[in-house]
């Protein structure tokens, strides 16, 4: 198994700069996430760690060796597509085995593998099947299959679970991660899906238009957000912002919002221009005697909890809650801040603000 | 199939197409049965008026078609030893005798080789080319894909006498390499084209499955490409065969005693007093047999799906 670790790397179609400059690292055994909206260039960066791509420049280290001029046959690493790519023309057993046949293993040893990895993918009784005619859920156990058998040093997965519906994902994805868990491989995991990756990686790079925004585990990256676009990109509803009145000064405990004064984590950073004010559903509450108002627009009930669509003077704002919570649509309630989970957001940068929420949390990608 | 159509056709209406069906293949269908028919006629009754449909079958027109004969007098045949084979003795009915092979056998074979000589170069390097175009950046490519089908947007024949000129100075005329190497050229265009078409299709992530498995670039190709191009080699060679093996202008400007092919070849067979129609029509029917049977043999492929459904899109 294997660390890889991307310094400074760039691709360029043209004019068209689809990865900008990245650097992360990615641990042995790690099961890593690089997750980004359509189109933000995270298929780019893994083919280009795969090698079916070329770097326009940077680097690429697996194992503390410099990989980036390597064909990608001789990085001993594994590629499951997005779309399978499992060959056609051959059946379940062979698309297994094609990898092994390609080192030249003796027949006997690759059948003994194929039968163990069947067994752990639990597909032993599809094993002489066309490949045509299997299910989603078995064409992505074939190709996980294909990947595992050769014991690569390191997995890349891109959107391995994007082609199937919604109830098999969930499956799979447990599938997964407790395959993981057991080979203990080095996994990339590419992903749009925000729940997927909070649910799946040990660490997630959120990327968007070829540029990191920030990298750590799932949980630092939902609450400590190193950009706005990383605070409305993960999490859903997303979070909630809101106008800052008035510059914010270094060492600040306070901002002006709407009305009130509400309190934030101290600010170790100031900003001139205008800042937003981020608070995730769920750290809203009510409270009579607030001085930010806000009408029940909606309501939208989840099982255990339920979504409140407030207007507020500065826009709407949504909060999560118990769903035992008695409220009407058209009741004004005093909205609340839970002070510890505030993040700041510099408008024309879109960074967060440092404070003792994020500080060292921010931007280490 | 059901899954295509909206509903299914009631019995009536496969019944109604299934008559069209037929009624428009009997039509079709008709001139070649004619030809094969007339090829087991004999001559009298291959210009027999009404025309006959049922007749005694002979062979005539086979031994015409592959032998050369000479007309002798009655007594000429009566100081002959008796025939040896049947067909001596059937020569030997109409008051000819076999004086050796005809032509037909080498023509027959010349275009054969040119044939599906130039339909394997055509396909060979037209798969090369068209994977090439279809996967690597190659500096003006569209100009250069352009270019090829420029090739073939005069009548090849047009460039008859520059390749005339060409040919009689590179010692080509009337060779069959020089046939083939014509035919590809004709050809290759055509292939490029369709089997670029064809290879575009195939999804990149199967050769990159391969790459990354261990596989060269050049085994990718040929165990992950080509098995799945099949449908497009296919059909490409289908059409280059059927090019080079009707191919008549350029055979008959280029070709004479060596390598000439069958069909300049056919419309020489004139009896001996009189064209001989059974001959002729013998000669006509081997001549589909090859392209025919070429057809059905690649038909699996042409009728299989690419990908199976293996890949979604
Ligand atoms: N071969 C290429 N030539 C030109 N542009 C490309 C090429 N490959 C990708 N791009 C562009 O680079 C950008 C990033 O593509 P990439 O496939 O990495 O996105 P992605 O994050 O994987 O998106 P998705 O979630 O849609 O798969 C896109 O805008 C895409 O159009
Ligand atoms: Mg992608």
């Amino acid at each position: 198994m294997a660390d890889i670790v991307i310094r400074n790397l760039r691709k360029e179609f043209g004019d068209f700069t689809a990865v900008q400059s990245s650097s992360f690292e990615i641990r042995d055994g790690e099961f890593f996430m690089l997750l980004g909206p359509s189109g933000c260039g995270k298929t780019t960066t893994l083919r280009m760690i795969a090698g079916l791509e070329r770097p326009t420049s940077g680097e690429i280290w697996i194992d503390g060796e410099e990989v980036s001029d390597k064909p990608a046959a001789e990085r001993d690493i594994a590629f499951v597509f997005q779309m399978f790519a499992l060959y056609p023309h051959m059946n379940v057993r062979k698309n297994i085995s094609y990898p092994l046949v390609s080192q030249g293993m003796p027949r006997a040893q690759v059948r003994a593998r194929v039968a163990e990895v069947a067994k752990i993918l639990g597909i032993e009784d599809i094993l002489d099947r066309p490949v045509g005619g299997l299910s989603g859920g078995d064409r992505q156990r074939v190709a996980l299959g294909r990947a595992i058998v050769r014991e690569p040093r390191a997995f890349m997965m891109d959107e391995p679970l994007g082609a199937l519906d919604a109830e098999f994902r969930e499956r799979m994805a447990e599938e997964l991660r407790a395959l993981h868990d057991r080979m203990k491989a080095t996994t990339v995991y590419v992903t749009h899906d925000q729940l997927e990756a909070m649910q799946m990686g040990d660490r997630i790079v959120v990327m968007n238009h070829g540029v990191i925004e920030q990298c750590g585990p799932p949980q630092e990256i939902y609450d400590k957000p190193a950009t706005r676009f990383v605070a409305s990109f993960i999490g859903s509803p997303a979070m909630n912002f809101l106008p800052v009145r008035g510059a914010v000064e270094a060492g600040a405990e306070t901002v002006a919002v709407g009305d009130g004064t509400f309190a934030v984590p101290r600010q170790n950073e100031g900003s001139r221009g205008p800042v937003s004010f981020g608070v995730r559903p769920e750290h809203v509450g009510f409270s009579d005697d607030s001085p930010c108002r806000g009408e029940v627009l909606a309501l939208e009930y989840l099982g255990t909890t339920q979504i409140v669509t407030l207007r507020t003077p500065d826009g709407e704002i949504k909060a999560r809650c118990a769903a035992s919570v008695r409220l009407r649509v058209g009741e004004t309630l005093g909205l609340t801040f839970n002070p510890a989970t505030i993040t700041l957001f510099d408008d024309a940068s879109g960074r967060a603000l440092r404070s003792t929420l994020n500080q060292g949390g921010a931007r280490d990608g | 199939m059901s899954a295509f159509s909206i509903t299914e056709p009631t019995r009536r209406q496969k019944w109604i197409a299934g008559i069209l069906v037929a009624l428009y293949a009997l039509i079709t269908v008709m001139p070649l049965v004619w030809i094969v028919m007339t090829g087991f006629k004999t001559g009298p009754d291959s210009i027999a008026y009404p025309p006959k449909v049922v007749f005694s079958p002979s062979l005539e027109g086979y031994v015409n078609l592959f032998t050369t004969q000479t007309r002798l007098t009655p007594e000429q045949i009566e100081t002959l030893p008796p025939p040896e084979t049947w067909y001596d003795r059937l020569v030997r009915e109409r008051e000819k005798t076999i004086v050796g092979p005809s032509r037909f056998g080498q023509r027959f074979l010349n275009s054969v080789v040119i044939g599906f000589g130039s339909t394997f170069l055509s396909v060979f390097l037209g798969t090369l080319a068209a994977y090439a175009f279809s996967r690597f950046k190659v500096p003006l490519k569209d100009d250069l894909l352009f270019f090829i089908l420029s090739t073939r947007m005069m009548p090849p024949i047009a460039a008859a006498i520059p390749i005339f000129l060409m040919f009689r100075t590179l010692g080509l005329s009337d060779t069959r390499l020089g046939m083939i190497l014509l035919y590809t050229a004709v050809n290759l265009s055509l292939a490029v084209w369709l089997l670029k078409g064809f290879i575009d299709e195939i999804p990149r992530e199967y050769e990159e499955a391969a790459l990354i498995d261990g596989y060269t670039r050049f085994q990718a190709f040929y165990k992950v490409v080509l098995p799945q191009a099949a449908t497009g080699i296919a059909s490409t060679a289908i059409f280059c065969l059927i090019f080079a093996w009707n191919e008549y202008a350029f055979a008959v400007l280029l070709t004479s005693g060596n390598a000439q092919t069958a069909p300049p070849f056919i419309p020489t067979i004139i009896g001996v007093g009189g064209l001989d129609w059974p001959a002729v029509a013998a000669g006509a029917t081997l001549f589909l047999l090859p392209v025919m049977i070429f057809t059905i043999v690649l038909r699996k492929h042409l009728l299989r799906g690419i990908t199976f459904g293996a890949v979604r899109k």
